[in-house]
């Protein structure tokens, strides 16, 4: 493979991680084609900087309502009090200086006839080709009693910001001796593992700091993501500060009953001296307004090129899309967003683009210097992305704890790479 | 049409077709940090000849280079894609 003359700009720049890599002259501006992105996360984000990177003529906008973007991984450090807030936050800046038009509104319809997104304001954008990648909503009636009212009271704290400060300051009120309930929804949902590594780094804190305190986990699945290694750290660990509740053993809450703070299930009530609520969800509220969403509440697309099976010349990234075996997870979000752009870019030069091959990886941290991993590498196979047999799976099982350093260590390092290329 | 002939004038897309990364490749970066101020404990790929990075690649693969993760993701790649990678992270100069 020729490959010459690739400089590390050029090569930042096609993955989107580029500051200034311009290449290439300006074309004459009729010409150029117009890709807007709806959604500054790590998925939008990542997009809006891959596509502009690999062809600098390309007019990028990035739409999005929040002129901080609070980053959900590593978010579970912080409600442990392990982490502040602030280095979960990231500005807009740097992808406003590679050459991205950030619009930082809400986008409120799109035209897919006349392909043109609607802002607040009145104001509308053009586009060749759109990118939504809205994350998730919560689905306000996917749970008897819990409303948004409610979540201000009994947080989720499944959106990284003021929800998981909100969360922390509870536990830092917590009387030594009071119980932690966090309920779990069944399938799919934001971050598969994330409830039990956040339920792990609570216990770290009930166990150094109200160790009369535990935690306990509803839940409405019989098994989960990384479930016997974190099961296996669980007894190690905090014996006697977090106890897994089954669906099979009435963990599935039915309703939640603001007033007295209490979960109810079919066989019990329990009631919270903190309640963290992790309701069920669906894709954000951007992939409504493109008509990208099927009735499961997530967007159904085709995995080559990412773009919506319901809406054409939409692309769909990140959590809100049907990606197969590929969790909805920052990493996945990232992966699915530069193979996406380069699609685009193919599409909008009229080149068909390659069948591709993505990464995922999740690490968890069950305790500060702790980490689990899974990894998975998936394809697309009769339309649907695929894990590839044979790769992938979760860390060994019953792996010295210099391991589990390692990969806490690499955890770390992950959170460093990933925001530095996309926000940095 | 006045676009990609434009384009093709300025030598642009064969230049963003070339480094248009093989299947796979663009994944990496989410770990292995393309910047090297990024503070990480993971190695980076960049600086590296393409014959050590197919190696590498290959002894995670068979377990010889034991792994936390690489071992599970080698597993994925077959050696004409790992060698693909390995060339692309290669160029990086």
């Amino acid at each position: 493979m020729a490959r010459l003359g690739l400089n590390r700009r050029q090569v930042l720049a096609s993955l989107g991680a580029a500051s200034v890599a311009q290449i290439g002259a300006p074309a004459c501006a009729q010409a150029a084609p117009r890709v807007v992105v709806i959604g500054g996360g790590f998925a939008g984000a990542t997009a809006a900087r891959a596509i502009k990177g690999a062809d600098p003529r390309i007019g990028v906008s990035l739409v999005e309502s929040n002129r901080t973007f609070t980053a959900c991984p590593f978010s579970n450090l912080v409600i442990g009090g392990l982490r502040a807030l602030p280095a979960q936050q990231f500005g807009y800046d740097k992808i406003s200086a590679s050459g991205i038009d950030v619009v930082f509104a809400t986008a409120t319809g799109v035209d897919a006839p006349a392909r043109r997104v609607a802002l607040e304001g009145g104001t509308s954008l053009a586009y060749d080709r759109l990118i939504v990648a809205p994350g998730i909503d919560i689905r306000w009636d996917g749970l008897p009693g819990y409303t948004e009212a409610v979540a201000a009271k009994m947080p989720h704290a499944w959106k990284a910001g003021e929800q998981t400060l909100l969360l922390r300051r509870q536990l830092e009120a917590l009387e030594d001796g009071g119980v932690v309930v966090m309920s779990v929804p069944a399938n799919p949902f934001r971050c598969p593992p994330g409830p039990y590594e956040r339920a792990s780094l609570i216990a770290h804190y009930l166990k150094t700091r109200k160790p009369k305190s535990k935690i306990l986990i509803l839940d409405a699945k019989d098994s989960f993501s990384k479930q016997r290694l974190f099961q296996e750290a669980w007894k190690e660990l905090y014996p006697d500060h977090l106890e897994w509740v089954a669906l099979s053993k009435g963990g599935r809450v039915t309703s939640i009953d603001a007033g007295t703070q209490t979960f109810i299930t079919e066989f019990g009530e329990y009631k919270a001296a903190v309640a963290n609520v992790i309701p069920p969800q669906k894709a954000g509220r951007a992939a409504f307004l493109a008509d990208a969403v099927d009735q499961t509440g997530w967007c159904p697309i085709d995995p080559v090129t990412f773009e919506s099976k319901r809406s054409p010349n939409v692309h769909i990234v990140g959590d809100a899309t049907i990606a197969g075996g590929m969790p909805k997870s920052a990493f996945s979000a990232n992966a699915q967003a530069k193979v996406c752009a380069a699609a685009v870019v193919d599409l909008l030069a009229g080149r068909t683009p390659a069948q591709p091959k993505l990464i995922n990886t999740c690490y968890s941290l069950v305790a500060p210097d702790y980490g689990i991993s899974v990894a998975g590498v998936y394809e697309p196979v009769n339309g649907v992305l695929t894990d590839v047999p044979g790769a992938g799976g979760v860390s060994p099982i019953e792996a010295p704890r210099a391991e589990r350093a390692q990969e806490a260590l690499f955890a770390e390092g992950w959170f460093n790479t990933i925001t530095a290329e996309v926000f940095g | 049409m006045r676009f990609l002939v434009l384009a093709a004038m300025l030598l642009v897309p064969a230049a963003a077709a070339r480094a248009e990364p093989p299947p796979g490749a663009s994944s990496c970066s989410g770990c292995h940090a393309l910047r090297p101020e990024v503070v990480t404990a993971v190695p980076g790929l960049t600086g590296r000849s393409a014959a050590e990075l197919a190696s590498q690649m290959q002894a995670f693969k068979s377990g010889q280079r034991p792994s936390t993760v690489m071992g599970r993701i080698a597993k994925g790649f077959s050696e004409a894609e790992a060698q693909a990678i390995a060339e692309w992270y290669a160029a990086v100069k």
